[in-house]
């Protein structure tokens, strides 16, 4: 029962060992690459008008006269000037809020790693308790748990008290109203925000390589920096980025827990809109984006992950 | 030795634990004060405790309206986020196409945009369309559902990218056709995602403040009415509401850990 | 009830410009066990698949009796399949995971027929669990529990035992036969275990690169092998370079470095001068070089002049290497009986076997194609 195995070419080229064909449904590929655009349409659509449009006319509103007002409305000069005023008028605001920001992240990380890399290998049973624990706070109102602070570093509160008994703070000291509670109520808000991404790394990794580090004569430090912390890195590069950005921006806690002279860029961008000085807030929004973007670009390109996404 | 070894072993734990007692404090003195009656409005110590504010949450001016505004909004931005983020999560993970690193970009930006621009850009955009002098309700929602629309793309394609793609294989073997697959198959599997998408989605809109002060016109959230109230002088009840959210989003996390667990079997 | 052959007709199948399955003309008659046996990347799965309807050929077409099935949606062909990782839905109970394709086919009465397959399969006890909750052995009792109740014309097994442990895979390959046996329905069996192919199959397509080496049954293939990539991947084989020396009534005479050696004309190659001689291990009696040559005396290969290089005693046999005068290495396999002499390391040997043994491969042939590069069986 022997049938004849045909080779109808023999030109073919033969398999290359080891390459994977990519495993797929039958191809029409045609048909599929039109419902992708189908599906992604509604969400592109929507991301292009309240979006890439809104970001157009921002940097065009940067650029109107300031001299008009809504009232008689605003004209279009490229008024360049609107951004040198802002550096100038809002520099050490701008350079506050990166500092406050890079502060704050740096706290996060150092807080948030040791919690990270305890939910995912040290925590056991608790693991799901001890998640839970860090998403929910999240969920409650943050505005009422930035009030909670206030109350927490109040000069009446419990924490300048213990201080004060301690002889950190002088007698007139304040908590409150520093720079230092600004930082703080950063690093506490925007503390999840570096934790899920640095568990959601660390999980993923095989805890078996951490036991080979340690076979392989490495000091449990040694082995944390070899071998943990680079295949953690796109985790924390991720949870940097969602953690600096968006406070380099923040104005809440500097209102909240700050002085005047705690004030950052985002306060100010605040009060201009509030005042109706479009031209000039737009002008310092698009000033701070520009800053964040190229310190991001700088900071991924040196640790070299681009996936984010 | 052996002292010190149980005591590194466990310093990262402890240091851990530390590190999460800090995040839950603040939740705890909310708790606290929620049961607090002040002395006066600009009190910031426990003066007394009471009852009243739980059962007279309503008595502050707004509070309760602002937070059916609140809840109005996030529940609309949610389900206009999900739906549109849960068709573009698909396209991203199951089909191949052209401008994927645009579209990748352009869903990551506004996840990473603070949002003082996000929110400026949206006024400037509403300002220069004309729509400065009806800022409210309508253009919150559309804030709100921007920027939670890579929120939601993100975390549909994370469980939609972990789902076994020979599923759906079995399906269509096993004489389902492609819209029973997606069904009675896909959708089942990746609703994990789009509910933990959804709770997200909520809770950001729910809490966002920052681009809702700058496009809300006249209109009262929640988080706006706090503002306020943190220049005027802050009724207990606010920590009654802070509370209730907190236990609820205990609530709804527990029983979605619960779900998954059993889910995943 | 006579099952529907199932039949390749120069089907190719290319991805960009890799070719995985190459101009495949292929019939498997119905109601058999049919195998199809070679290394990782040789384009069996990616067949198998073709029938499935989970990828498409790029050229040619595949019927299943008279229906031309090349182009239809998986859903529309009478065919299921056992995957290799048994894709069972992990929402489902196993239950509703046997059931899947009853329901989605609109089958009335399906609680029985569950129940009956799920009988059938050992795993009655189990409807209710969630295949999370199953050892590996029962997942894949499940998995051919819900394919085969659909009654399929024709079942693919995509290396359905690949994960399970020795000796579960060893009875399940005995239930696997039975079954089909039992139910009569054409079995398509990807493996790169050969011995596994050699176990279950009335017949095995031997692939490599694409291609179809050698068709035929277990025993066809092993004892005559038609290229040097069959011979080496099924078992082990000696191949030793030849020339053709004369024809001789029904038989080949080469010349192997000076002695002489005889095998059927009927086997060789097509009209060559170079050839590979080729026997397996098993067939080689090895005898001391000054002994007469006794139980062996007429076996008609004779290549003297072999020392011992290496003993291995494995329980069952012995295999001993045999280091030729022209340098080559050549392995032997003496079986336990007893009644066999023994050899060391440094003896020297001369090596017998039988002309029916003997096999002629084309020279062109790659003598190492389809061999174990770790050398063992």
């Amino acid at each position: 029962m022997t049938v004849v195995p045909g080779r109808s070419s023999p030109g073919g080229v033969t398999a290359p060992r080891g390459a994977p064909p990519p495993r797929g449904d039958v191809d029409d590929a045609r048909r599929r690459r039109l419902l992708a655009y189908a599906l992604l349409l509604p969400g592109a659509l929507w991301l292009l008008v309240f979006f890439v449009a809104p970001t157009v006319t921002l940097v065009s509103t940067s650029l109107w006269d300031p001299s008009g007002s809504i009232l008689y409305g605003y004209e279009l000069t490229y008024h360049w000037l609107n951004y040198l005023d802002g550096v100038r008028d809002y520099g050490p605001q701008l350079w506050r809020s990166v500092g406050y920001a890079g502060t704050a992240t740096l706290a996060c990380v150092l807080l948030g790693y040791p919690l990270a890399y305890a939910i995912a290998f040290k925590a056991g049973g608790w693991k799901n308790v001890m998640l839970v624990l860090v998403i929910a706070p999240f969920f409650t109102s943050f505005l009422v748990r930035t009030l909670a602070w206030q109350m927490l570093l109040g000069d009446n509160g419990w924490a300048a008290s213990v201080l004060r008994s301690l002889h950190l703070l002088g007698a007139d000291g304040h908590l409150l109203a520093t720079p230092f509670a600004v930082v703080t109520g950063l690093t506490y808000n925007f503390l999840p925000f570096m934790v899920l991404p640095l568990y959601a790394s660390l999980e993923k990794m095989d805890p078996r390589l951490i036991e080979a580090g340690g076979d392989l004569y490495a000091s449990p430090f040694t082995t944390f920096r070899k071998v943990t912390l680079p295949l953690s890195l796109p985790g924390l590069v991720a949870g940097t980025l969602l953690t600096f950005i968006p406070a380099a921006g923040d104005y809440i806690n500097a209102e909240l827990l700050g002085t005047p002279r705690t004030r950052m860029i985002g306060n100010e961008i605040q009060d201009l809109f509030s005042a109706g000085a479009y031209p000039e807030a737009a002008a310092l929004s698009v000033t701070l984006m520009v800053v964040i973007v190229t310190l991001v670009a700088i900071y991924v390109r040196r640790t070299g992950t681009e996936d984010l996404v | 030795m052996r002292a010190r070894r149980w005591l590194g072993e466990r310093l990262v734990l402890a240091y851990g634990l530390g590190v999460l007692l800090y995040m839950v404090l603040p939740v705890l003195v909310v708790m606290l004060m929620s049961f607090n009656e002040p002395a006066n409005r600009q009190s910031y110590t426990f003066d007394g405790f009471t009852w009243n504010n739980w059962l007279d949450i309503c008595r502050p001016y707004q509070l309760c309206s602002s937070v059916v505004t609140s809840v109005e909004i996030a529940l609309l931005a949610t389900l206009v986020a999900t739906t549109l983020g849960t068709l573009m999560a698909f396209a991203f993970v199951r089909h191949r196409f052209r401008g994927r690193g645009v579209a990748t970009v352009a869903i990551f930006v506004p996840m990473a945009s603070p949002e003082v621009v996000m929110g400026s850009s949206l006024l400037a955009l509403f300002v220069a369309a004309g729509f400065g002098g009806v800022l409210g309700f309508w253009t919150i929602l559309a804030a709100h559902v921007t920027f939670c629309l890579s929120f939601v793309v993100v975390t549909v394609k994370a469980r939609l990218s972990g789902l076994d793609p020979y599923l759906e294989q079995a399906a269509m073997d096993l004489y389902a056709n492609e819209w029973q697959t997606f069904w009675r198959v896909t959708f089942p599997m990746v609703f994990p995602g789009v509910l933990s998408a959804a709770l997200l989605s909520f809770s950001l809109s729910f809490d966002d403040f920052i681009i809702t002060n700058l496009n809300a016109g006249q209109t009262v959230t929640f988080p706006m009415f706090v503002w306020g109230a943190a220049q005027r002088g802050i009724p207990p009840q606010i920590n009654v509401i802070g509370t209730i959210m907190f236990l609820v989003a205990l609530i709804l996390v527990g029983v979605g850990e619960l779900g998954r667990r059993r889910g995943a079997r | 009830m006579a099952e529907s052959d199932l039949v390749f007709k120069s089907v190719t199948k290319r991805f960009g410009s890799f070719v995985a399955v190459d101009g495949l003309n292929l019939t498997v008659p119905g109601g058999s066990f049919f195998a199809l046996l070679g290394p990782s990347g040789c384009g069996k799965t990616t067949t198998l698949r073709m029938v499935a309807g989970l990828e498409e050929p790029t050229e040619g077409s595949i019927y299943l009796g008279d229906a031309d099935i090349t182009r239809l949606r998986p859903y529309r062909r009478p065919v299921n399949t056992v995957f290799q990782s048994y894709a069972l839905f992990p929402h489902l109970s196993v239950f509703e995971n046997v059931a899947f394709g009853l329901r989605r086919r609109g089958v009335a009465d399906v609680d029985r027929q569950v129940r009956d397959m799920l009988a059938l399969v050992e795993l009655e006890p189990l409807g209710a669990r969630r295949p999370g909750q199953l050892s590996g052995g029962q997942q894949q009792r499940v998995a051919l529990a819900r394919a085969l109740i659909n009654r399929p014309q024709v079942l693919l097994l995509d290396e359905p035992l690949g994960a399970l442990d020795l000796k579960l895979r060893r009875q399940m390959q005995i239930e696997l036969k039975r079954i089909q046996t039992d139910v009569g329905i054409t079995f398509v069996h990807v493996t790169h275990d050969q011995e596994e192919a050699m176990t279950m199959a009335d017949t095995i397509a031997v692939m490599n690169g694409g291609v179809i080496e050698q068709l035929g049954s277990p025993h066809e293939l092993y004892e005559h092998p038609r290229t040097t990539f069959v011979s080496n991947f099924l078992g082990r084989a000696n191949l030793v370079a030849a020339r053709v020396v004369e024809r001789d009534g029904g038989s080949i005479v080469v010349d192997v470095h000076g002695a002489r050696l005889r095998a059927p004309a009927s086997r060789a190659p097509s009209d060559p001068q170079e050839l590979w001689v080729g026997v397996r291990p098993e067939k080689v009696f090895l005898g001391a070089a000054d002994a007469e040559p006794g139980s062996a005396g007429d076996a008609a290969n004779v290549l003297p002049g072999g020392v011992i290089t290496d003993v291995s005693f494995s329980g069952v046999s012995t295999q001993y290497l045999a280091r030729m005068p022209w340098g080559q290495e050549l392995t032997v396999f003496a079986q336990n009986t007893g009644a066999r002499p023994s050899f060391q390391t440094g003896d020297r040997v001369v090596l017998r076997w039988g002309e029916d043994h003997t096999f002629l491969l084309d020279a062109a042939q790659d003598a190492s194609a389809g061999a174990d590069p770790k050398g063992g069986v």
